[in-house]
Order: C-alpha cells, then structure tokens, then sequence
C-alpha cells in the first residue's frame, strides 16, 4: 500500500467524521471544530492527488500544494469569523446555541429595519 | 511491507484516532487538545506526501494558531457546555447520520482510489515554465505567478474576515483595542518566554520568508510565525494590542494587497497582462510583493486572533 | 447571438482588459475606504459605483459590438496551468444587473449608513459600504472567472462579506441568525471543494473550458458532480436546506437583505448554471435534473404557503425568495434535450437567466419598501399595515410594481422568462413543469395581493410617520422596481441564447390576460391562508373572509401543516440529514447515464 493509498483512506474517514460532528453536534463550537476537521480531510485529498501526480522531478504535482495553502488560509478565516460570532452571540445572550427559537408572535421589535 | 508503508500506517492510525477523539470527546477543551495534536501529526502527514511547504502552512496556521483560537473559544464558553449538551439529537438521527456520513466518505475513498491511470497532472508543465520567473520553488510559482489571482483574492478574503470580525464590536468600543487586557506574572514563565522567544521567531519568520524562493517555505508560513510572536508577547501582557482606528495599523492591513495590485496593475499597462512579470525581473519583484505580504498577513492574523474591540482606545 | 460558451480562445481578446478592471475596481474601492476610514468610506463607496456601472455597461457593448466572448489570460498563462478570464452573454447580464442593483442600494442606503455628525468613524457604516463593494467584487469575479477554485475562492469572499451584514444591528437573534448562515455555508462551500479535487484528480485542469471537452461519466466525475450540487444548493437555500435563509435576511437592515436576496444567492445559482451548462452538460441526465427541479417545485410550494402566513413583512418577503429561489431552478429539466442526454443553451436557459435578473431588481426593490414601510411605521406587522398606502404612496407603488413583475406581466422579464419556459415545456412535453410553472405565478400574487390588501386598507387610527422618509429613498426603490417591469425590453437576445417571439397583439390586453389568472388565484390563496386581524370586521375584504369560513379553517389546517413541517426541518439535525441523503439522491440519480 503505497502513501497515497494509506493517506486517501485517512482524507475519505477524516471527512466522514467532519460530516458528522458538523450535522450532530449541538454545541456551535464543536461544529467549528468539525468544520475544521473536515476541511483538513479535504485538503489531505488534494494532498493524495498531489502526490499521485509526482513527476518531472517534483515530489509531487505543486498546483494542487499550491491550492491546499490558499484553502487552508480561507478556512482560518472563516474558523476566527465564526468564533468571533460566536464569542458576541455568547456575550449577548448568555447561551451558545444555535436552535431556532418559535419566531416572536408580534412584529414591534423597537429596532431599526 | 517496508518499514515506510508500516510507520504511514501507524501514523495514519494514531491521526484518525485522534480525529475521532476530536469528535467523541465530552469535554470541549480536551476536544480541542486533541485537535491542536491532531494537526501537528497531520503536518508529518503531509511531509510523508512530498508536500513540505504544505506540511508549514498546516503545523502553523491550522495546527498552531487555529488551535489557539479555539481553546481560548473554548475556555472563554466553558459554562455554557451543560446546556448545549441536553439539545443533542436522538440516537436514531445520530445512527442516520452517521450511516450516510459513511456513505459519502465511501464514495469519497472509492473515487479517488480509482481515479485514472496515469495520472493527469500538471507537475511537467509547471517544471518547464519555471523558468519565467526563476524560482525554484515550483509551490512558490504556482502562488505568485501561474494562479497569483487566488492569491490576490485570498488576502483580500482575509481582510474581509478581518473587517467582519470588528464589525461584531459593541458600538461605545469603536476604534477601540480589540480583546481583553491580559496580564501575566512578570516573574513567571509564560513572561520569560515571551521575552527569550520573539526575536528568535522573528528571525526564524523572515528566514522562512526568505529562503521561499527557492526551498519550502512562503509569506503565508513566515507570516504567521511572526503572527505568532506577536500574539506571544500580547498575552503575556508585554504589548497591547492596538486600537483598531489607528492609522498606520490601517496601513499595514493594506499593505500586500496593494503592493500585489500595484504590480499586477503595472503588469497589465507595462508588460504582458494583469499579474505578469517582466522576463529577468520577475524574482526582485515577487519578493517584494511577498514582503509586503508578510507584514499583512501578520498582523492581520494576530488581529483575528485578538477579535473584535472590547475596550477603548485609551490604555 | 453570443454563444453563451463560445470556442475556446487561447488568447486574450479586445477589451479583455475590461474584465480586469471589473474586478480590480470594487477590490481598490475596498482598500482604499479601508485605509482612509472614517467618512472617507461612503464617499469611495459612492464613487466607485458609477465607475463600476460605466465598466459593466462597456463590457456588455464590447461584447454586442463583437458578438463574441471575452477572454482575458491571467499574468498571460494560458490554462491549464493558468486562470482565464472568460465573460459570455451570461457574466454580462449578471454583471450589468448586479451593478444596477448595487447603485441603488447605494443610494437607498446613503441615509441608513452616514457617519454621525460629531464622530470620527462609526462602526455601521464603515462595516457596510467595505462589505457591500467587496460583494461587489466578488460577484463580478463568480461571473468572469474560468476556473474552479477561483469560483470557490470567490465565493468564500462572497459570504464572508454577506455574513457580517446580517447581524449589523447587533441584536441577538441576528447573531444567531449570522452564525447559523456562516456554519451552513461553510458546510456547502467545503462539499464544492471537495468535487474540485476530485475532478483536477480525474482531469488534471480546473479551467471550465477545458473540462467541458474532457469529462466523461466516470466514479470520480459522478461523486464529484453530485456532491458540488448539493454543496451549492446548500448555499442556495433550496428547500430542505433553507433553515438560514428566512432569519437571516429578515434580521439584515434593509439594504442589506436588498444585496442578500438579490445578490448572494444568485451567486451559487450561477456556479450551478456554469457547472450543469458548461462543464458538464452530459453527465447529469433526465433523473437528477427532475429531482433538482422537484426541489424546487416543493420550496415554490413550502415557501409561499408559510410567507402567506407570516405576521411580519420583512420575513413574508424573505419566505418568497424561498419560492422564488425554487422557480430558478425549474429550467433544468426544461433544457434537457432527451435526443442528445445533454443539457442545452437554449429557451429554457433564457427563461430562467431571465427570471434571475427580474427577481433580482424586483426583490431588492420589494425589501427596500418593505424597509422604509419599517422606518415610517416604527413596525412592519402585516395586519397593521393600514393607511400607509396614504402615508408612503411612493414605498407601496414600488413593492406593487416590484410583485407585478414577478407575476409576471409584459414587458416586464419574468413575464418573458414564463413564455420561454412555457414553451420549452410544451417542446420537451413535460406538462407538470408548466403547471408548476404556473402554480409559481399564482403564490407570488398571493402574497402580493395580501400585503396590497392591507395597505389600502384604511387605517383605524390616523397614520403618523415616525421618522420622515427622504423621497431619494423611496425614489431609489421605485426606480428598480420599473426596471424590474421594463427588463423585456431590454436587448437581450445579443446575450442570451433565444429567439423572442414575435409581439402579437396590443400590450395592454396581452398584460391584462397574463395578470388575470394569477391575480384571482393569488386572491383566492391570500383569502384563504392569509392573516386578516381586524380586518374581518370591515366590507368587501371582510365579507369574503367571512364567507370562506369553513374554507379558512381547513387551509389553516393545511398551513399549519406545513409550518410545523418546516419548522422541523429547518432545525441543523433535520437539515444536515436531509444534506447527505440528497447528495446520495443526486449520485444516484447521475448513474444511469453512464
């Protein structure tokens, strides 16, 4: 079993364990979390096509490398957004959930449109 | 089996051990340790893979500051983790769930376990076109020359979170200085290695920066260890962190994303095309750009990490 | 005509530049109003607008004049080792569109977002004119790239700068609201990636042209197709996977659900377009683009009964582009072309590009009065809304006009995208579309004529303003939603690959018999499943309500129904499950065309 075999099994269990932090876990952190681990699930399969793609004197295909730095770049920045909400969403109300709370009954919300 | 497949299998075992760990645990901090080790092996991972500049990025900014922004999440929300513990869906939809979780991860596995032979790959073109920028680093190449666009756009991505983060500020805490005061005994250790690390780390950060061009490394790894550093002496309370309406701090956030512009721009009226270089001049004005990505993405990572202004301006 | 994917084009064209500063404009106005801040930020963004508009209108010219797609080559690679630039009629459409809406709401926004007199800088405004030029940018970018992972680059940045407006004002729920949009999104965008890897796996390029000669139904290709999809669709908000959508953009301030529902969901509906159209028009097959269309058919269904029974205007209007959203996706299956299994650029397509670029003016006009109803009113409950049709005339015209044109009435562009659709119903012979189709048209005038029926009710008490409305504001709303009505007649078939039919017959009885039908049946539905309050107690509206009692009472049931269901799913464990089992739905549903 080469490294690419071993690996792309590893990517395929690390997103199917993303998939299922992110949809069961009620606790908006851990779904982060998961998100995290999902997306370096996917990263690892760019990493496999990487390295199937070994040639010309390179370890591995760089545009693909390339590509995983960039996704893992914007994933940061979307992993420090959501903690940000999520630490103001905490801040504001006390609770870290997500559940949708029954839509308030009357419409004078004393706010701004 | 060799000694090599054999290690990559233990590797890939204790790494997708510690994945389900990630998941399973009950304790949101401990989850969280798990993670931070969890993307350390996963940068080995990655170098069993011939990706080096790969393995940087992973180690530093998914493993490291990652990491630390989700424990400090994760300590700052400890008391909210009875509650959100009784919304947990039943164990029918977990079991749905997770069967079609498997699923996916299947179809995922099968897919790339049987993509074709041989294999389509970009590696020969990339070699031979190295030569219109002179780097060897082909990972840098294909960053800064051939997709410099995905580039240009990811810092602006980062700029963006950035904005959106300051913009979950209280209103009265406007320009202020983003996150809590922190305060560190001044005899104790975490104090010692604030002072004894950063210039070490600064070194180690411009070095990363500059050997990029023709061994593994990049703007994005050096950056971040500057990040790093910066975040270091933050917490142990030697800095603060600076208002958000301060001019030069403005500044420097626009910083790479201006020069990369600036440069493209002149590309598209002087040379070939937006983002081109011009032939024999391509190295001195990559590494230009690239230092003035360095300073931005720093700071604008150890802003992320700081989050949103809680404070005033005035110390 | 411009063949909406046009031969491949090694190098750049003529005024390729032009797309280069499509993208580079709002991404300068972005860094400039960043570094400058404090009231310096409204003033670029106001003039980076028109330069944006004039750039969008060039490139549309260009292309009229040349009658073929511009290519522009990044840093002058060619792919696949390089991104291209490519804007067929499709990208200029979008792009003249979105900068069209964007003016407007810069202009609607201009009191909501000005720095207060006495302070420096301000949190609000410099946080919404840097998001709303960076949505700018990267929607133009989702238009012109030709490339993959640029799309989902792009894409990121389009959410990451759509997510923080929803939670402007800070309240409680909209964070919520915020965080729940940006996990789901996450989730969509990280599933795209996901079918990106395996497709340059399988291919070896990510360039859209260059994959469109190469793919061929293989495990990879299918896993990959299937699972972008849904990825997208979640992006989308397509029923069952819209549990963000309708607390999101009823908790943005006004100009910001304007961009979120005009705007931000359009993006992932184009890369949709651009994946089944271009990359890959042989692989989906006739199954999974009738199960695509049936979720759309079921969001038209879902999404106009709860908006015809919610109590408040913003999220009626939000729960519509639910529905609306749906009735994008019904040009699929429509232009299938069973001889050739292949998905083809034709009426069909027209149609629903059509229906995109009305429900984009129409929708963001509709949020602007509902905003300033807001503001006048110091409320927008619906039963409540009596004798504002007095007090704001010009709001009320503007949210008439804007779901007029979404029934669809000549000359306006969903009335032409009905009659393509229409008729590439008739030609595949797929006679429940064109009754869902039509079903589409009735629930919009449902609601329409709800909201309509109680603002020219008169009041009980006389209507004081809170606050005084500027007349630009209402102006701003009044001129996209005339746009909305007038798209027809825009020169569109340089663009868009279609024939218009010829006219036949006076306009004004052609609009007569195509509003008729809707508007009854849309009067029915409002009678039936609307919100009445007090409004029971007072003649002709009364008496009607009072005489379908019983009828009432059984739709009430069926409402309630269908509440109840929707409230299930959009709960995160419903919706992430309904996720997976579609994603397995579309892989299997792509099988038999191998």
């Amino acid at each position: 079993m080469s490294a690419a075999t071993i690996f792309g099994l590893c990517a395929a269990a690390a997103v199917g364990l993303g998939l299922y932090g992110l949809i069961t876990n009620p606790q908006p952190l851990r779904k982060i979390l998961a998100f995290n681990l999902l997306g370096s699930g996917v990263f690892l399969v760019f990493g496999v096509v990487a390295r199937r793609g070994a040639a010309s004197g390179f370890g591995g295909d760089p545009v693909p490398q390339a590509l995983v730095i960039t996704g893992i770049v914007v994933a940061f920045s979307a992993t420090a957004l959501a903690v940000a909400l999520l630490l103001r969403l905490f801040q504001a109300t006390g609770s870290a959930t997500l559940r949708a709370e029954a839509p308030p009954r009357t419409g004078s919300d004393a706010t701004a449109a | 089996m060799t000694t090599a497949s054999a290690l990559e299998m233990v590797l890939a075992a204790v790494v997708l051990g510690l994945a389900v760990w990630t998941i399973a645990a009950r304790d949101t901090f401990a989850a969280v340790a798990g993670f931070i080790a969890y993307g350390l092996l996963l940068a080995l991972v990655w170098v069993r893979l011939a990706a080096v500049d790969v393995a940087l990025t992973e180690a530093a900014i998914s493993g490291g500051l990652g990491g630390v922004l989700l424990l400090g999440a994760a300590a700052r929300l400890r008391s909210s983790e009875t509650l959100a513990s009784a919304e947990r869906p039943g164990g029918v939809l977990r079991l749905e769930v997770a069967l079609l979780s498997a699923a996916v991860a299947a179809a995922i596995a099968a897919a790339v376990l049987f993509l074709p032979d041989p294999v389509p790959t970009l590696a020969p073109a990339a070699a031979a076109n190295a030569g219109a920028t002179s780097l060897g680093n082909p990972v840098t190449n294909v960053l800064m020359a051939f997709r410099a666009m995905d580039t240009l756009l990811e810092k602006v991505v980062l700029l963006l979170a950035l904005v959106g983060v300051w913009s979950l500020a209280p209103d009265r805490f406007w320009g202020g200085r983003p996150g809590l005061l922190h305060y560190a005994d001044p005899q104790g250790v975490l104090a010692f290695l604030a002072r004894l690390l950063p210039p070490v780390g600064i070194v180690f950060g411009i070095y990363i920066l500059w050997v990029s061009a023709d061994h593994p490394g990049g703007a994005f790894q050096g950056g971040t260890v500057l990040a790093a550093m910066w975040l270091l002496a933050m917490m142990a309370g030697l800095a603060d962190a600076p208002p958000v309406s301060r001019r030069w701090l403005r500044l420097l956030l626009i910083a790479g994303p201006v020069v990369f512009l600036i440069v493209g721009l002149a590309g598209l009226w002087l040379w070939d095309a937006f983002l081109a270089y011009p032939a024999g001049h391509a190295k001195p004005l990559i590494l230009a750009i690239e230092f003035a990505m360095v300073l931005t993405i720093a700071v604008t990572l150890g802003l992320l990490l700081a989050g949103a202004p809680e404070r005033s301006a005035e110390p | 005509m411009i063949p909406h994917s046009g031969p491949v084009l090694e190098a750049a064209t003529t005024g390729g530049s032009l797309l280069v500063l499509a993208l580079v404009v709002p991404l300068v106005g972005v860094l400039l109003a960043f570094a400058a801040g404090g009231r310096q930020v409204e003033r670029i963004a106001l003039a980076t607008m028109p330069l944006g508009l004039a750039i969008a209108v060039a490139i549309a010219v260009v292309m009229g004049q040349t009658r073929a797609p511009l290519v522009y080559l990044l840093g002058a690679w060619a792919p696949p080792l390089g991104v291209a630039l490519r804007a067929d009629g499709l990208s200029a459409v979008m792009m003249a569109i979105t900068a069209l809406v964007i003016c407007a709401i810069g202009v609607f926004a201009h009191a909501d977002f000005r720095t207060p007199a006495g302070s420096l800088e301000a949190r609000a405004p410099f946080a919404f004119w840097i998001l709303l030029l960076a949505i700018w940018g990267a929607l133009n970018t989702v238009f012109l790239a030709g490339d993959l992972f640029t799309l989902y680059v792009a894409l990121e940045l389009v959410t990451f700068a759509a997510v923080p407006l929803v939670c402007l004002d800070g309240r409680a729920e909209t964070l919520q609201a915020a965080l729940r949009y940006l996990l789901f999104a996450l989730l969509g965008s990280v599933l795209y990636l996901v079918g990106t890897v395996l497709l340059y796996g399988a291919y070896g390029t990510l360039d859209i042209v260059l994959l469109s000669r190469r793919v061929h139904p293989d495990a990879a290709t299918l896993v990959a197709a299937a699972l972008m999809t849904v990825g997208l669709l979640a992006k989308t908000a397509v029923f069952p996977l819209h549990l963000w959508l309708p607390p999101a953009h009823a908790g943005a301030p006004a100009a910001g659900s304007a961009v979120l529902s005009a705007l931000v969901v359009k993006a992932s509906f184009f890369i949709v377009v651009r994946l089944w159209f271009d990359v890959m028009p042989g692989l989906p097959g006739f199954t999974a683009a009738q199960l695509l269309a049936g979720l759309g058919g079921a969001a038209i269904a879902f999404g106009s009964i709860v908006a015809l029974r919610q109590e408040r205007l913003k999220l009626l209007i939000a729960y519509s582009t639910l529905a609306q959203i749906g009735y994008l996706f019904l040009m699929f299956p429509l232009a299938f072309n069973a001889g050739s299994a292949q998905l083809e650029s034709g009426g069909a397509l027209t149609g629903g590009l059509l229906q995109t670029i009305s429900h984009a003016t129409a929708k963001a006009a509709m949020f602007m009065a509902a905003g300033l109803i807001y503001a006048g009113l110091g409320h927008d409950r619906i039963t409540g809304l009596g004798g504002v049709a007095r007090a704001l005339p010009l709001s009320v015209l503007a949210f008439a006009a804007g779901g007029v044109a979404l029934v669809g009435v000549p000359p306006s562009g969903a009335y032409l995208a009905k009659e393509l659709l229409l008729q590439a119903a008739g030609e595949t012979e797929q006679w429940w579309w064109a009754a869902v189709i039509q079903a589409g048209g009735i629930f919009t005038a449902g609601y329409l004529v709800l909201v309509l029926a109680h603002a020219f009710a008169p009041a009980d008490e006389p209507v004081t303003l809170q606050v005084r409305v500027p007349w630009t504001r209402e102006a701003a709303a009044l001129a996209l939603a005339l746009c909305s009505l007038v798209l027809g007649l825009a020169p569109w078939e340089a663009y868009l690959p279609a024939s218009r039919a010829a006219p036949s017959g006076p306009l004004v009885l052609k609009a007569f018999a195509a509003a008729f039908w809707p508007i009854v049946g849309g009067a029915v539905l409002a009678v039936l499943l609307g919100r009445w309050g007090k409004r029971l107690a007072c003649a002709p509206a009364g008496f009607l309500v009072a005489t379908a009692g019983p009828l009432r009472r059984a739709a009430d049931v069926v409402g309630r129904i269908i509440e109840r269901a929707d409230g299930t799913l959009r709960q995160w464990p419903a919706a992430g499950l309904s996720l997976l089992v579609l994603a397995i739905l579309f892989g299997a549903a792509m099988l038999p065309a191998r």
